[in-house]
């Protein structure tokens, strides 16, 4: 009972509607085409040769089912005729109450009376005004033209630094789109002029472009400065070292200070995100992190000897709690 | 075009008190024939899918306007648009139905490839 009704069709997730489209082939293919096709997509969707990647499962059990519909003259015939549907099931044979509602004899069931037409002026004033602004234009009137939206992922860097990148519009215009340093999540670019073309002398739209802005793996953004964790040895932390620390443009060498710790706070003047929209340069946080390493041997049997200077307790500041 | 009986003997499952309530009702609109009730073909399409709403998918009498009522308005709104596109397609010219065809297809936001990687 329920396949016949178009209201559970309309609901229903149809994972194969047309074989022909699965396999990629046209309705006048050959069964040796439809055969060929059938292989080739059956090795590349395989599951077993890409596990856990659901989409790929998916794509093969409509593959199989498609190939197991046209490989077979007789059922591809009876889909061809429309006698069964791509699941192989026999089609319903009594229109559905979608099938009258939706034409002229729908109008019995209508709100407004089985008498109405189904547009009024009122109603195209309503549409139209809606559509373009304030009324009905006229053939020559000017018309702007439409503003487009997109939106662009640019990586951390680009986003800091500034970057130009180059798009391609779905009407196949290039767009050079400038990112300027110090560019945040969220910011949207408005390319004045670059949207759609006007009517009859109409100014063109503009094209905005929302931009996000991918995370970094060492680095993060805290305004216009950056942080970043610093990971250094024991011996760097405690007797000072000259290490190599990476920032937006590129690597410096930073002094580690004798007696650093786990946590101590470096500042890297003007290695932020560059001066922009008359703000200051930023600059870059290091936070130290010390590693002890792999076990060491010599280590254990000093730390074994070892008597501090001054005994110290590292969560003291707990004990409160 | 069938009478009140012959529609109860055609759909099994379906009682004369039901669809008696239901044309009461107004979910149901049959014609008023001589003393009888004619049903035209929409009209028993509707009994029927009356019918699934309540045996297959558990909506009972109670909410039963309401989703006859959002089904109704539904339906009004795809022939209107159904009219709409006829109507467009056969006034407009090809230049403005496309133009028409790329505004609304452009108005959602959407990904675009980066060339510059």
């Amino acid at each position: 009972m329920m396949g016949g009704c178009a209201l559970t069709t309309d609901i229903a997730v149809k994972t194969l509607d047309d074989p022909y489209k699965a396999l990629g082939v046209s309705r006048s293919a050959t069964q040796d085409d439809v055969r060929i096709a059938y292989l080739k997509l059956a090795k590349q969707h395989h599951p077993e040769l890409n596990p856990g990647h659901a989409k790929a499962e998916e794509r093969f059990k409509n593959v199989s089912a498609a190939n197991e519909l046209l490989s077979d003259p007789v059922k591809r015939g009876r889909f061809d005729r429309g006698e069964i549907d791509a699941a192989g099931h026999d089609r319903p044979a009594r229109p559905s109450y979608r099938d009258h509602a939706e034409g002229e004899a729908g109008r019995r069931y209508s709100r407004s009376g089985p008498q109405q037409s189904e547009w009024n002026a009122e109603d195209l004033n309503d549409v139209f005004g809606s559509m373009f602004g304030q009324g009905r234009p006229r053939g020559d009137a000017r018309i702007s033209g439409m503003d487009e939206h997109y939106s662009l992922e640019v990586d951390f860097l680009d986003g800091v630094n500034g970057a130009t990148r180059r798009l391609t519009l779905p009407d196949g215009r290039t767009l050079d789109v400038k990112i300027p340093p110090g560019t945040t999540a969220g910011q949207t670019l408005r390319l004045r002029g670059q949207g759609g073309a006007g009517l009859n002398g109409g100014s063109p739209g503009d094209t905005f472009i929302a931009l996000q802005v991918n995370p970094h793996s060492h680095f993060e953004r805290s305004g216009d400065d950056i942080r970043l964790v610093l990971p250094v040895t024991l011996a760097e932390a405690v007797l000072g070292a000259r290490v190599q620390a990476p920032t937006p443009r590129g690597p410096v060498m930073v002094r580690i200070p004798p007696h650093s710790d786990s946590g101590t706070e470096l500042r890297l003047r003007g290695r932020g995100v560059p001066a922009h929209n008359g703000l200051p340069v930023g600059d870059l946080y290091a936070t130290l992190r010390v590693i002890i390493g792999d076990q060491d041997a010599a280590l254990e049997e000093f730390l074994n000897k070892w008597k501090p200077d001054s005994p110290s307790n590292p969560r003291k500041a707990m004990e409160t709690l | 075009m069938i009478n009140i009986d012959v529609l109860i003997t055609q759909l099994s499952g379906l009682q004369r008190q039901d669809l008696e309530r239901w044309i009461l009702n107004e979910w149901v609109r049959p014609d008023k024939g001589a003393g009888t009730f004619v049903f035209r073909e929409i009209d028993v399409a509707r009994v029927k899918l009356i019918q699934e709403l309540r045996d297959d998918m558990e909506i009972n009498e109670a909410a039963m306007p309401v989703v006859l009522s959002l089904l109704d308005q539904l339906y009004d709104l795809r022939r209107r648009m159904r009219v709409l596109g006829a109507a467009i397609g056969e006034t407009a010219p090809e230049d403005v139905q496309q133009n028409l065809t790329n505004r609304l297809v452009n108005r959602a936001p959407s990904r675009l490839p980066d060339q510059s990687k």
